[in-house]
């Protein structure tokens, strides 16, 4: 079992009645590595992530998913009833012991910056911070893989440019697999070790692009720049002779 | 206390004084206009016989147990509604039937089957809130955003703890909301309850004023009521400060 991949999928295609909506995947996802999925806008990224996660059934092909898989949704996941510390104790349910619980909390809320609002409420928090709870929850425990829908679109620019740090950070300290779905290019380009370039309705594949720099990287490195150009020349959207060096 | 705070109180005094120059003016008999020195004689002179006192008690007594057994019932149901997609469709329109169908007009049923006393009055009550409950819990709980249930799922949260740790407490500002506006009905409905199927509590006690002419009692009785109303909702508009629900009150 420790030598299977934490996610595996062979052909998957699903339909919605005579709509179809993925076509033929196949998909390795190894353990620790960080994949990202990007596509244009309806192309079907949504519904392959709620095929990973198990919310729908794909119409053909199979799934296997080993260990424990937690979503990052892109906005409002978090219970607006409860507090950050309570958010945060979700992910560490299994944890039985009150006190290591306790500790836990704090030093997830230490990773993530807040402390002293480990007693607000969501509502109380700006959107780049409930985010980071948002991480500090789904990285609780012992949680192998994040599943993440776009999980900063709702950011500002900037917030967003600190969040994808801050991800990287916790990335580093808590190794996670990750598959992130993104519309965001640069976002695929400076975390994901592999970019998948989906094309349009139906989604298939469209290419992969590997990126062996290590992480964390910052946004000017030269291989995400590098990257970035992969990435739209898959999508049609910069000519291919600027990628020629 | 800010001087914003007092200007209840000076428009209540303006009122009373506007009212004293009104009766003084002779305009209206004073057995149809009752002035205000009256008023607080007829007051004093109930307070002090007790009868007063007994029949808040028993308007409150009332109210409290038509009120509590509605939400009891009638909470459970709108959450089972709401979780279920052919309950909802079965029991929605009959709700919304009974919801629409005054009370009021359950007044002589309720004098047949409970008599005049206390259980018509309940009786009235619980019917007054159980359909509202009913449609705001069901309402409330087929809103709940799809994505706390992923979340509750994507943890491990198992039946019974979707239930106490996702559904109610995702409901509860809404349900308070609900319980608000159906405690002032229910007040406004013990009131007409109590004048034609009651034997004391306010209700009655207005009933009975008018038939002795004691429009002196009566508007003592009229002050007791609407202050009584506004305490209830007083008390329960604590509830909308619990920090875990704040949330639902500051979108």
């Amino acid at each position: 079992m420790k030598d299977s991949p934490p996610l595996y999928l062979q052909n998957v295609s699903l339909s919605f009645g005579s709509v179809e909506v993925l076509r033929d995947i196949s998909l390795s996802v190894a353990r620790r590595e960080f994949v990202a999925i990007i596509g244009p806008s309806g192309c079907g990224k949504s519904t392959l992530l709620n095929v990973l996660s198990g919310d729908s059934q794909p119409t053909s092909g199979t799934i296997a998913r080993h260990g424990r898989m937690r979503m990052v949704y892109q906005q409002d996941g978090l219970f607006p009833w409860q507090t950050v510390a309570e958010n945060i104790s979700l992910g560490l349910r299994t944890l039985a012991d009150e006190a290591k619980r306790a500790q836990q909390v704090a030093e997830l809320v230490e990773l993530i910056r807040l402390r002293g609002f480990e007693n607000h409420y969501p509502h109380q928090l700006s959107g780049g911070m409930r985010q980071r709870v948002e991480l500090a929850r789904a990285l609780a425990g012992d949680s192998d893989m994040l599943l993440m829908d776009e999980p900063f679109s709702s950011l500002d620019y900037l917030t967003r440019l600190r969040l994808r740090g801050d991800l990287a950070r916790l990335l580093d300290e808590r190794p996670r697999t990750v598959v992130l779905v993104t519309h965001d290019i640069e976002e695929a380009a400076q975390l994901a070790d592999r970019v998948l370039v989906l094309t349009d309705r139906p989604a298939r594949i469209r290419n992969e692009i590997s990126i062996t720099a290590p992480r964390p990287r910052q946004l000017a490195d030269g291989s995400v720049v590098t990257a970035v150009r992969q990435i739209l020349a898959e999508l049609d959207m910069e000519v291919p002779s600027e990628i020629t060096r | 206390m800010k001087r914003a705070a007092l200007l209840p109180y000076c428009v209540a005094a303006a009122m009373v004084v506007v009212w004293y120059f009104v009766s003084k003016t002779g305009l209206f008999p004073p057995s149809a206009f009752p002035s205000p020195g009256a008023v607080a004689r007829a007051f004093i002179q109930e307070a002090a016989s007790g009868r007063l006192f007994n029949d808040v008690v028993s308007s409150l007594f009332r109210v409290s147990c038509g009120f509590l057994s509605a939400i009891a019932l009638g909470i459970p149901l709108g959450i089972w509604m709401g979780q279920i997609l052919s309950a909802r469709i079965a029991f929605l329109p009959i709700t919304n039937f009974f919801r629409n169908l005054s009370p009021l007009a359950w007044i002589p049923f309720a004098i047949l089957w409970f008599g005049v006393g206390d259980l018509a009055s309940i009786f009235l009550i619980f019917l007054s809130v159980f359909f509202p409950i009913v449609l705001a819990a069901m309402a409330a709980v087929a809103g709940i955003p799809a994505v706390y249930f992923r979340v509750a799922r994507s943890y491990g949260l198992r039946r019974f703890e979707k239930l106490t740790q996702v559904t109610l407490p995702a409901i509860m500002p809404q349900v308070i909301t609900a319980l608000r506006v159906t405690a002032g009905v229910a007040w406004l409905v013990v009131v007409a309850a109590e004048m034609i199927a009651g034997r004391d509590g306010l209700g009655f006690a207005v009933m009975d004023s008018r038939n002795g002419l004691r429009t002196d009692i009566l508007v003592v009785e009229m002050i007791v009521i609407g202050v009584i109303g506004v305490l209830i909702d007083r008390v329960l508009v604590q509830l909308t400060a619990i920090p875990s629900v704040r949330w639902g009150y500051e979108r």
